[in-house]
C-alpha cells in the first residue's frame, strides 16, 4: 500500500466576518496603511463594478461580468504578485487585473465592445482574459514553462472559476506543471455558481483544492472573502513556486451578482442565500476591521468613496470618448503581415464594395 | 555551411528542425514521444542529443496541454514547434487553435503574438489504424488567423517548415505520412526558406489545370504522365499553403487552360476543393471550358486498411475526371 499524500486540505482565515481577527495578522500585512491600500483597492474594484453595470443598463458597455462579492480574491492575488510575474485571467477577473495596473478605461474598452481594451498600457505580459473557461491552464503552463526554461524567478499566475476545475484542460494544464515542477500558481475564484450550476454539482470532491494533490502539487483552502488570508496565502504560494513548486490556492467566495448582465439569477437561486452571502462580504468586513482596530472612520470612508469615484468618472470619460478604431483594423492584426490574398477582402471592406 | 543530402520527406523535416534550432535559440520542439524516442516516425530524431532537455521536451500525453503550451511560449517569445503525433488527435488542439492561437495577436491589438507551429503527420496510405489515417485540413483552412501548410516533396518539407517556423504567426503544418519514406531527393541544408502563400507549379501544361496537395499530388502527377501520353497536357499545381489561398495562380492557369480538376483525399463536402472550386467561380468562370470537377475520398468515414485503396483517390479516378473534363469542346 503506498501513502499517496496528505489528504488534509489546509484552509486559512485572519479575518471573520464581523472584522475581528481570528488570529495574529501576518507581519507584513498588519500595518494599518498596507490594510488602507487593500481596502482602498476593494473599494475601488467595486465602484468600478458599479460602474460597469450602469454603463451597461444605459447601452453604453455590452454584456458585462460582474465582480460583485470577490473583490477579495482579485485585490489579494494582485498585492502578492510582482509585476514581472504574468497574470492569465478568467473574465471575471478585473479587481485583480486593475491591481495589476491595467486601466480602468481599458477594461470598459473590452466590455464595451473595442479589442484595443485588450492592449495593456501596464502589464505589457499579461493575457487577455479567457473567455472559454479554462482554455487557459495550459496556456499558463507554457507561460512558466519559458520562465524556468529562461531560469527567471518569475511565475505564471492563472485566475480562474470553480467550473474550470470540471474541464480537461484545467487538469491537462495544472498536470504539466507537477511534472514539470514549473513557477505556477493556480488560483480557483470558487464563487460557488457556474451560471446557473451550483459547486455541488460541478464536483463530488470535498474541495477544489484537493485536486491538486492528483497531480502531486500542494493545493490549498483560503477565506476568498478575507483579503489577508488570500494575500497572505497566494503570497506563500507563490514564494514556493518561484522557487519551482507550483501550487493551487481555492479562495472560498460568492459570486453576489447575476453571471453576467444578460443573466437573471433569481431563476435558480434563492434570495435567502444571496442575503446570507451578503453577511460575508469581503469590503465591508476589512471596513469594519479598519473601523475597530485602526481607527477608520467616516469621514476617511467620504474621502476615500469621493477619490475612487472621480477616478472612475475620468476613466468612464476616457472610455466613452475613445475615438473609434477604423474598420480595416479587422484585418490589420490578423497577421503580422497582411497575406496578399487577403488584401482584396480588406479593400472591399474599405472601398464600399462589400460583394 | 550548405551540405547536400539525398533524404526522404521525414529526413528533410528532420533537417529543418535541426537547422531552425541551429539558427534560432528560441525554437523548442515538444509533444508526444519527440525527445528519447526521436518521433513516433523518428522526425524529431536526434534533436534531443544535439539540442538538450531543454529544447527538446517529452510531454505527458495531452494534446490539449501540448496545443496551449505553444501558445504560452509563443507569448513569451519563444518559437515553439509542437507535434502531435496524428492528426487523429489533433482535434483536442482545437479548442487552443481556434479560439486562441489565431486570435491571439487580434485580440491583443499586437501586444502578444503566437508565432507557433503545430505539426502533424496526416493522410492516408500507409495501413494505419483506425484514427491514423484522416485528412481533415479543411478544419484549419476555415480559421482566420492561422496558416495551414502541406508539402509533398522533401526540398518543400524542408524550405516550407523553416518558413513556417520563422513566421511571426501560427501555422499548422500537415506532413502527408505516405510520402514521409516513399520519395528521396537531394536537399540542400542551406537553410533557404521557400515562401508560404504561395502555390507552386509543379509542371506547365497548356490544355488542362490539376490543383492539388500532399500525398494527392504523387497520384496526380501519375495521372498527368498517363493523359501526357495520350497527348493531353496538363498542368500541375500543389497547392502548398492551403490558408491563404494563391488564387491569382490557380486563376492565372485557368485562364490559359479552360479546364480544372481539383484533387484531395479528404471527403467531399465542405473539403478544400470546395473553396479552389469557388474561387475560380467567381473570378474565372468565363475562362472555363468545362466543369470544374473534383477527386476527393467519398463523404464516408475514412475506413480501416482493408478498404483504404478504395476510400482514396488513385492516377486512374484522376485520369478519368480529366477525361471527363477534356470531353467538352
Amino acid at each position: 500500500m503506498a501513502s499517496a499524500a496528505d489528504l488534509d486540505i489546509h484552509h486559512t482565515a485572519y479575518l471573520g466576518p464581523d472584522g475581528e481577527p481570528l488570529q495574529a495578522l501576518p507581519e507584513s500585512l498588519s500595518a494599518p496603511e498596507s490594510l488602507v491600500a487593500l481596502y482602498r483597492d476593494m473599494v475601488f474594484a467595486r465602484l468600478f463594478d458599479t460602474r460597469a453595470i450602469a454603463l451597461q443598463r444605459t447601452g453604453r458597455l455590452g454584456t458585462y461580468a460582474s465582480l460583485l462579492g470577490q473583490e477579495a480574491v482579485g485585490v489579494g492575488v494582485g498585492h502578492a504578485m510582482r509585476a514581472e510575474d504574468v497574470l492569465l485571467p478568467s473574465f471575471r477577473e478585473h479587481a485583480v487585473q486593475l491591481k495589476r495596473g491595467v486601466q480602468a478605461e481599458e477594461i470598459y474598452r473590452y466590455w464595451g465592445g473595442d479589442e484595443r481594451g485588450s492592449d495593456f498600457a501596464g502589464p505589457k505580459e499579461d493575457f487577455p482574459v479567457c473567455i472559454t473557461v479554462g482554455g487557459h491552464t495550459p496556456q499558463a503552463a507554457g507561460v512558466a514553462l519559458a520562465f524556468k526554461l529562461r531560469g527567471e524567478p518569475r511565475v505564471a499566475v492563472c485566475v480562474m472559476g470553480d467550473g474550470a476545475t470540471s474541464k480537461g484542460d484545467f487538469y491537462e494544464g495544472l498536470n504539466a506543471a507537477g511534472v514539470w515542477q514549473l513557477p505556477f500558481v493556480c488560483v480557483v475564484t470558487n464563487n460557488q455558481w457556474a451560471i446557473s450550476t451550483p459547486r455541488r454539482e460541478q464536483t463530488a470532491a470535498e474541495t477544489l483544492a484537493q485536486k491538486a494533490i492528483a497531480v502531486g502539487i500542494e493545493g490549498e483552502q483560503v477565506d476568498g472573502n478575507d483579503v489577508v488570508a488570500v494575500a497572505a496565502v497566494v503570497g506563500s504560494a507563490l514564494a514556493q513556486a518561484r522557487a519551482g513548486r507550483p501550487a493551487l490556492v481555492e479562495c472560498l467566495t460568492y459570486r453576489l451578482g447575476d453571471h453576467t448582465t444578460v443573466d437573471d439569477a433569481s431563476r435558480y437561486r434563492e434570495d435567502a442565500e444571496v442575503s446570507a452571502a451578503w453577511q460575508r462580504d469581503p469590503v465591508a468586513r476589512l471596513r469594519l476591521y479598519l473601523t475597530n482596530q485602526a481607527g477608520w472612520n467616516k469621514d476617511r470612508e467620504q474621502a476615500l468613496l469621493a477619490e475612487c469615484e472621480q477616478a472612475i468618472e475620468r476613466a468612464v470619460e476616457a472610455y466613452l470618448e475613445t475615438p473609434p478604431e477604423p474598420v480595416g483594423s479587422l484585418f490589420d492584426f490578423l497577421y503580422e503581415r497582411l497575406p496578399e490574398p487577403l488584401a482584396a477582402q480588406r479593400k472591399a471592406l474599405l472601398g464600399g464594395d462589400r460583394g | 555551411m550548405a551540405t547536400v543530402a539525398e533524404v526522404n520527406l521525414l529526413g528533410a523535416v528532420n533537417l529543418a528542425l535541426k537547422r531552425a534550432m541551429t539558427e534560432d535559440e528560441r525554437v523548442i520542439v515538444f509533444g508526444e514521444d519527440v525527445g528519447v524516442d526521436g518521433g513516433v516516425f523518428r522526425a524529431t530524431d536526434g534533436l534531443l542529443q544535439s539540442f538538450g532537455p531543454k529544447r527538446v521536451l517529452d510531454t505527458p500525453l495531452a494534446e490539449t496541454l501540448i496545443a496551449g503550451l505553444a501558445v504560452g511560449l509563443a507569448a513569451q517569445g519563444f518559437r515553439p514547434v509542437a507535434e502531435i503525433q496524428f492528426m487523429g488527435f489533433i482535434y483536442a488542439t482545437l479548442d487552443q487553435m481556434i479560439n486562441h492561437a489565431s486570435r491571439l495577436r487580434t485580440r491583443t491589438r499586437g501586444r502578444l503574438t503566437c508565432p507557433m507551429v503545430l505539426r502533424a503527420p496526416y493522410g492516408g496510405g500507409i495501413h494505419a489504424p483506425e484514427h491514423h489515417s484522416e485528412s481533415t485540413e479543411s478544419l484549419f483552412a476555415h480559421v482566420p488567423g492561422l496558416r495551414v501548410v502541406i508539402p509533398s516533396t522533401p526540398a518543400d518539407a524542408y524550405g516550407l517548415l523553416l518558413s513556417a517556423i520563422r513566421d511571426p504567426d501560427p501555422v499548422v503544418f500537415l506532413e502527408p505520412k505516405r510520402l514521409y519514406r516513399q520519395v528521396s531527393e537531394p536537399v540542400e541544408d542551406d537553410g533557404t526558406g521557400v515562401p508560404l502563400d504561395r502555390c507552386r507549379v509543379r509542371r506547365a501544361g497548356s490544355d488542362i489545370t490539376l490543383v492539388s496537395w500532399g500525398a494527392m499530388m504523387h497520384e496526380t502527377l501519375a495521372a498527368a504522365d498517363a493523359l501526357g501520353a495520350d497527348g493531353i497536357s496538363s498542368e500541375v499545381i500543389d497547392v502548398c499553403t492551403l490558408k491563404p489561398l494563391d488564387t491569382a495562380t490557380i486563376l492565372d492557369s485557368v485562364s490559359r487552360t479552360g479546364r480544372l480538376v481539383i484533387v484531395h483525399e479528404a471527403a467531399r463536402t465542405a473539403g478544400f476543393g470546395a473553396e479552389v472550386a469557388a474561387s475560380v467561380a467567381e473570378a474565372g468562370l468565363f475562362d472555363l471550358k468545362a466543369p470544374v470537377l473534383r477527386v476527393t475520398g467519398w463523404d464516408t468515414v475514412m475506413p480501416l486498411p482493408r478498404h483504404e485503396s478504395a476510400y482514396l483517390p488513385d492516377a486512374a479516378r484522376i485520369v478519368e475526371a480529366a477525361r471527363r473534363v477534356m470531353a467538352y469542346d
